[in-house]
Order: structure tokens, then C-alpha cells, then sequence
């Protein structure tokens, strides 16, 4: 199971204090589905996905962007437990949705991305590791209950 | 070549690429995220904190290194492998690198270039960037055996 140092835990929250959780999901999963773009077969229903600016300007990435993230802050809250956290979840992935878990370590990738992006300076080396740990402990969370 | 990768947006952007800063910050930060790459690099003096790791002389010589066979090979993003054939071997029969490696480091600078140059650093262009680092890792571990 992963550990979260006091130091860790306080450069996830801090920074997470800050994020706009719809903005940042919304280019999350945008960018999830232009730079891997075989991601886009799970979200047939989604409507034009046919290029960058719509994707990310479609307003059903958007909310379930908004959604996704929203679930990782409920993950942010429960650090010391992550795989019972996300227990639930990690069973619809696999029993109803079918995604391979790779997919949620590039989601990981895509949402570090993200908040360099968005934090500059702030985004240390320290942030990055705690962030890196973090979307590696949910990533692998997720996954636990695939059978 | 990577698969479809616009050569035009990739070199043009390069260009405004400090590649000393980005070298030197990729090495040091791959050193700091995934902490057991420093195994590779013992030789190095103190790498026991992230201070330690950026205030480090050879990290930063070392990142400069890296990141300027990098920019040679978007010189040659049309035969990726030829271009690191030697290097791949290097890294196999002496260094002994695992080449998941590779994928990491290419991982760090692309979060690297996010965080220097933020909103523009498109979704295109990570989605360029990302078929070149994993091309270069690809190439890189080419030749392992």
C-alpha cells in the first residue's frame, strides 16, 4: 500500500486547495483523448471528437472531465486508504466499463501535465513527486479489484 | 518515424527550448520523482535531497548532456533508431540501464516543457511531444539484447 510522508500529504492538499476542478478536468480528459487518442472508444456517445478544438470545447468531455476529478479529490481526502476508497469505482471499471487500467496511468501522466501547466513555479520537484505518487497510488487503486 | 508526428510544430517550438535549464531541471527532476534512478548516477556526490540534487554540478552537466543527444535526434525524427544506435547500445552493454528508464525521463520532460511554458504548451503539442519521447525511448532501447 503507499505511504504518504506529512511533507507529501501537505504539497497534495496545498496545492489542491488551488485547483479549478472543472476547468482542470475538463482539459484533463480533453487532453487525455487528443494525445492518446485510442482512448476516445470509451466515449463513442460523447458526439464530435473528430479534432483538438472539439474535444475540448465538447461540453460532455467537460462534465465528465469535471466528474473524474471530482472523484479524485473524494481519493485526496482518504490518502491513507486509497484502495478502499476507490473500491467501488475499480469494480465499475472493469465489470461495466471494460477500461484497461492502463488507461488510468495515463490519465495520471495527463492530469501532472496539467497542473505544471497551470502552477509554474509553484509545481516544485517535491509537488511533482507527491503528485507522481499520488496518481500512481490511484492508478493502482482502481485497478485492484480487475479479476 | 514516430507515427505522424508534425515535424514543423515540434522543431519550431524547440527552438524557444533553453535546452542547458531543461536538461539540467529533466535529470534532476527524474532524480527526485522516481528515486531509484539515482543508482545510475553514484558517482554524483550528494543527491540525498531535492536541494542537493538541483544545487549538483554534475546533475546539471549531466542534463545538459542528455537533453543535447535529444535535440540532435529531432534532427532525424525520420529514422529515430539509426540515429540512436550507438547510444543504445552504450546504454545496454555498459551502463546497464533498464530501458523503462527512458519512458520516464521522456514522461518528466514533457512535464518539464508544461511547467515552463504553460497554457502554451497546447494540447497538440503534447500530444506531439509525447509521440517523440516515446519514439526516442523506443529507438532507445532498440538495440538491447
Amino acid at each position: 500500500m503507499v505511504h504518504f510522508t506529512a511533507e507529501e500529504k501537505a504539497a497534495i492538499t496545498g496545492l489542491w486547495g488551488k485547483v479549478n476542478v472543472e476547468e482542470a478536468g475538463g482539459e484533463a480528459l480533453g487532453r487525455l483523448l487528443v494525445v492518446y487518442p485510442w482512448t476516445q472508444r470509451f466515449f463513442d456517445s460523447f458526439g464530435n471528437l473528430s479534432s483538438t478544438s472539439a474535444i475540448m470545447g465538447n461540453p460532455k468531455v467537460k462534465a465528465h472531465g469535471k466528474k473524474v476529478l471530482t472523484s479524485f479529490g473524494e481519493a485526496i481526502k482518504n490518502l491513507d486508504n486509497l484502495k478502499g476508497a476507490f473500491a467501488k469505482l475499480s469494480e465499475l471499471h472493469c465489470d461495466k466499463l471494460h477500461v484497461d487500467p492502463e488507461n488510468f496511468r495515463l490519465l495520471g501522466n495527463v492530469i501532472v501535465i496539467i497542473l505544471a501547466t497551470h502552477f509554474g513555479r509553484e509545481f516544485t520537484p517535491d509537488v511533482q513527486a507527491a503528485w507522481q505518487k499520488l496518481v500512481s497510488g490511484v492508478a493502482t487503486a482502481l485497478a485492484h479489484k480487475y479479476h | 518515424m514516430p507515427n505522424g508526428v508534425n515535424k514543423g510544430a515540434v522543431t519550431a517550438f524547440w527552438g524557444k527550448v533553453k535546452v542547458d535549464e531543461v536538461g539540467a531541471e529533466s535529470l534532476g527532476r527524474l532524480l527526485v520523482v522516481y528515486p531509484w534512478t539515482q543508482r545510475f548516477f553514484e558517482s554524483f556526490g550528494d543527491l540525498s535531497t531535492a536541494e542537493a540534487v538541483f544545487g549538483n554540478a554534475k546533475v546539471k552537466a549531466h542534463g545538459k548532456k542528455v537533453l543535447d543527444s535529444f535535440s540532435e535526434g529531432l534532427n532525424h525524427l525520420d529514422d529515430l533508431k539509426g540515429a540512436f544506435a550507438s547510444l543504445s547500445e552504450l546504454h545496454c552493454d555498459k551502463l546497464h540501464v533498464d530501458p523503462e528508464n527512458f519512458k520516464l525521463l521522456g514522461n518528466v520532460l514533457v512535464v518539464v516543457l508544461a511547467r515552463h511554458f504553460g497554457k502554451e504548451f497546447t494540447p497538440e503539442l503534447q500530444a506531439e511531444f509525447q509521440k517523440v519521447v516515446t519514439g526516442v525511448a523506443n529507438a532507445l532501447a532498440h538495440r538491447y539484447h
